[in-house]
């Protein structure tokens, strides 16, 4: 068994990535969010371990730093809140068209602009969709639990380097601020620079004579070899829309009502099926734990088994529910609830919509 | 007397001047008379002179240079406008034992990039900056840039740069020499010769600098000329950079050895 702590979210995150062999962390300060730079500039993981820690002069700058020293070949990560995030954008659009590895997290606020310092999760349009300019995705990982905030870093590095892509830890306000156990896996030794040039040939560590340069961009001026290189992309994402599927199940053996929710909406619709199974209503959860790829196709499927009905519940005037009914596609009837701007709803309040929207009609 | 044919004449020791391999044989992108084909070749030349090809990643920024990383046949990574000084430092940062570079034109690094030039420097990153100004934005047609003079026509100032209006050309090089985390700033051009082998001499400083692990940044302009944005001949942009541009932006060295010069 791993160590055992008790932690922040935020804090069990940045204790992930000295613990992933991450190289470096750059970042901005940013409610709710700011424990992650904090705890690693107490910690000192220079010494740890060698990884760097840079505050920089902004979110734009942070993701930046970022694409530098991932095109170097460098396990590097960032993190902010909504407003910094939306910062962020340009740099990863960069990241994505250049074919870069790196994890960053978004531990979400209510918006939209300044919006409010609490909880929420209408960022879902701007983590699955894009959320930069041009056609990519990034893998998105979304949390329920500190525990999660800390495998999903090793989980994150691991399949940015199998795929080159930004893989995003889509957190929320209660993920990142609550304090659970946390089971910290062991460090893994950050890669040794010989190891990075032998292992990334598409990283810029200097040009070895009479070998090819190594050229990070996302330019091409030939709109034919761009859009080669946009097949490329497509090629890509559809493998890991094939191999990157993550949810969990909750009493759907049997269910004829699931709740569908991510993150800190997925702990309240668990104990809003225990409520509806006491009032002997068969419901069920369906947690998403990877938001991109999304699991549409095992929802159809579940769908077929005799679900009369779908709740998705979400901190936002409705995003993921969007996804929901493209996925079951009229198999069955499809509502959304939750509360936003920085409301947290409550398991009584998610049951009656179930009730309310879906049974009773 | 016996005639020398011209196969006699190529061999090594008669060798007066080669280009650097460190320079592709990729036709330049630049219009004929831009001062950006030089200051690529003396970066390179310092480079392949100083022996650090194999331990270099230089910055490619958003502008003419866009496409620097075409010519420039080392390690390059192509940055969002303006971010190339932050793009720099993450890899500087990751790879301390590296010589890492920008290339910047003075909208990337004087107009979005201001808060990345600034930081950078300020923070005293270990990097060398190459900052090729011609006052202008060459690239998208000639619109106005932070440098452009007060009174010069561009194509988003057609009657003139009103400062009133418009604000006022921004010397970004003094104002970088003020700050605490650069090492050296130095001023240059590269339109004549004797321009050409100042300014390479400023470069070269600029990179033993960072191979000596100097407590800062170097930060070397380049006023350049821009004859088809300024819409006049090459000859006709070198004399008026000389009558205009040289009285704003004076060349010489500003900062040296952390030590601002009088």
């Amino acid at each position: 068994m791993g160590e055992l702590k008790l932690m922040k979210g935020n804090e069990a995150l940045a204790e992930a990535a000295i613990r992933a062999g991450a190289d470096a962390y750059f970042g901005y300060p940013i409610t709710p969010q700011s424990e992650v730079i904090e705890y690693l500039m107490a910690e000192k993981p220079w010494e740890r371990t060698g990884m760097v820690v840079l505050q920089a002069e902004s979110e734009v700058a942070a993701i930046n730093m970022v694409y530098g020293a991932a095109g170097a070949g460098k396990r590097v990560m960032t993190s902010s809140s909504s407003p910094g995030v939306s910062l962020k954008q340009e740099g990863l659009s960069y990241i994505a068209g250049s074919e870069l590895p790196c994890v960053y997290a978004n531990v979400v606020r209510g918006g939209p602009g300044l919006g409010t310092i609490q909880p929420s999760q209408a960022d879902y349009f701007q983590s699955t969709k894009g959320g930069g300019h041009g056609d990519y995705r990034q893998i998105v990982l979304a949390p329920a639990s500190v525990q999660e905030m800390s495998d999903f870093v090793k989980l994150g590095f691991e399949l940015a380097f199998k795929y080159r892509i930004a893989v995003l830890i889509l957190s929320d306000g209660v993920i990142g601020q609550m304090m659970e156990k946390v089971e910290l896996f062991d460090p893994i030794p950050r890669m040794t620079d010989d190891e990075i040039v032998e292992k990334y040939p598409w990283a810029t560590t200097g040009k070895k004579k009479g070998t090819a340069r190594r050229i990070i961009t996302s330019l091409d001026l030939d709109s034919h070899k761009m859009e080669e290189h946009n097949h490329h992309l497509q090629a890509k994402y559809k493998t890991i829309s094939e191999n990157e599927v993550r949810y969990e199940l909750f009493d759907c053996d049997d269910a004829e009502y699931i709740f569908v929710a991510y993150g800190s909406s997925a702990r309240i619709a668990q104990k809003s099926v225990q409520l509806a199974r006491a009032k002997g209503i068969k419901a069920g959860l369906f947690r998403l734990i990877s938001l991109y790829p999304f699991p549409g196709k095992e929802m159809a499927a579940l769908c077929k088994k005799g679900v009369k009905g779908w709740l998705a519940v979400e901190m936002s005037a409705g995003q993921m529910v969007e996804d929901v009914m493209l996925s079951v596609k009229g198999c069955a009837k499809v509502a959304h609830y939750g509360r936003y701007g920085g409301i947290v709803h409550s398991p009584e309040e998610v049951l009656h919509a179930m009730e309310e929207k879906i049974i009773g009609e | 007397m016996a005639t020398v044919t011209l196969q006699e004449i190529i061999k090594p020791e008669n060798l007066v001047y080669k280009k650097t391999d460190l320079m592709t044989d990729k036709a330049l992108s630049y219009c004929p008379g831009c001062g950006h084909g030089t200051a690529h070749r003396i970066t390179m030349e310092v480079l392949e002179e100083l022996g650090m090809e194999e331990n270099t990643i230089g910055v490619a920024p958003v502008g003419c240079s866009v496409l620097a990383y075409e010519f420039m046949n080392i390690d390059m990574t192509q940055a969002a406008h303006g971010r190339a000084p932050a793009v720099a430092t993450g890899i500087k940062r990751v790879w301390p034992n590296k010589i890492v570079f920008t290339y910047q034109g003075d909208g990337d690094l004087a107009a979005i990039g201001t808060a990345e030039t600034i930081h950078a420097c300020n923070r005293g990153e270990k990097i060398v900056i190459i900052f090729v100004n011609n006052g202008i934005y060459g690239m998208t047609g000639g619109q106005m840039a932070p440098t452009t003079l007060p009174g010069m026509k561009s194509s988003t100032s057609p009657y003139g740069r009103e400062v009133e209006m418009m604000g006022n050309p921004l010397k970004m090089t003094e104002l970088v020499a003020q700050l605490p985390g650069t090492y050296f700033v130095s001023r240059q051009a590269v339109h004549t010769p004797a321009a050409v082998r100042r300014a390479k001499k400023a470069i070269r400083k600029a990179f033993e600098n960072q191979r000596d692990n100097k407590p800062g940044l170097s930060f070397v302009e380049i006023v350049s000329n821009c004859n088809s944005g300024w819409k006049m001949t090459p000859t006709d942009a070198n004399k008026w950079m000389e009558d205009n541009m040289f009285p704003f932006y004076p060349l010489g060295d500003i900062k040296m050895d952390g030590q601002l010069l009088k």
